[in-house]
């Protein structure tokens, strides 16, 4: 069970967009996480430093944060470690295919109004959505 | 100001800032994006205000910031410029919605969450890898693909 956090999440979401903007500002770059990770799959010359050091900056904030609060990252949900695996082989090829997640054509992509990133949010809320209602109504939440 | 490591020090500073945001929105909760996403059962609408503000603070600075001839630290704003609805696009969003839905993790949460070692989190975070490493798998096939179509020589996959 989850309650409503309308100050955190909007604060939360607010820190997200001040990241992506001093990207933008400081090094005239996107901040779409599945593509600055996955960059780090095909390595380029002069290109690998700052993608690693921002995904060490998410782990150890994640770190920190883990130990200081551990609430901030317990899980409600039941999942198995085979769903686990499909969702993250799903999420892992799905972004790639797709150019972006959450961050890259949700927060960047929709902010610059692109009919792209428009298209994306609104298949990956919807088959989220689908996934998510479907495991609650036919599996009773647990998968 | 224009030290090179002082400017790669700055990344791992963004990321830093933008993993406590993940944490503070509720976005490393597993069961809170689902409760999100589940508009079936108790719904919990907390991540359509991460989205907003970030959005909100997105746009007020994105305008801006691109009155500046270019960033801070030297080169150009590299701002995507496509328009086109492609098939990849969507079949791409739809696989990664379904996988959002079913683990409760997108790639920034689930690298903050596997930051805690956290079981869950680290399964997630190996099998996205590999789902990257797979798609990278399955373009130098549709390169090969698309060049034997062209009657091109086989090229060396990039």
């Amino acid at each position: 069970m989850e309650t409503f956090t309308p100050v955190a999440s909007t604060v939360g979401g607010a820190l997200i967009g001040l990241s992506a903007s001093l990207m933008l500002l400081l090094h005239g770059r996107i901040a779409g996480i599945s593509g600055i990770l996955g960059g780090l799959l095909s390595p380029a010359a002069g290109d690998m430093a700052w993608r690693a050091l921002f995904v060490a900056g998410l782990l150890s904030g994640g770190l920190a944060g883990g130990l200081v609060a551990p609430e901030l990252f317990e899980s409600t949900i039941t999942r198995s470690p085979a769903s686990l695996v499909a969702a993250g082989l799903l999420v892992g090829f799905g972004t790639r295919l797709g150019n972006g997640c959450t961050s890259g054509h949700g927060v960047c992509g929709l902010t610059r109004m692109s009919i792209r990133s428009a298209v994306a949010v609104g298949t990956f809320m919807a088959t989220g959505m689908a996934t998510a209602v479907l495991i609650q109504q036919l599996f009773g939440g647990v998968v | 100001m224009k030290n090179p490591a002082f400017i790669l020090a700055t990344n791992y500073l963004l990321g830093l800032l933008f993993a406590v945001g993940l944490m503070l929105a509720g976005m490393t909760r597993p069961g809170k994006v689902v409760a999100f996403l589940d508009i079936s059962d108790a719904w919990d609408p907390s991540l359509a205000l991460v989205m907003g503000g970030a959005i909100v603070v997105h746009t007020i600075l994105y305008r801006l910031i691109l009155r500046r001839p270019s960033p801070v630290f030297g080169g150009r704003f590299g701002i995507p410029t496509r328009n086109d609805i492609t098939g990849r696009l969507v079949v791409g969003s739809a696989l990664f919605g379904v996988g959002w839905g079913l683990g409760g993790f997108c790639p920034g949460p689930a690298l903050s969450a596997a930051g805690t070692f956290g079981g869950d989190a680290v399964v997630f975070i190996v099998s996205m890898l590999a789902g990257m490493g797979l798609f990278q798998v399955y373009e130098r096939w549709q390169q090969a693909r698309a060049a034997a179509l062209d009657g091109a020589s086989p090229t060396t996959p990039r």
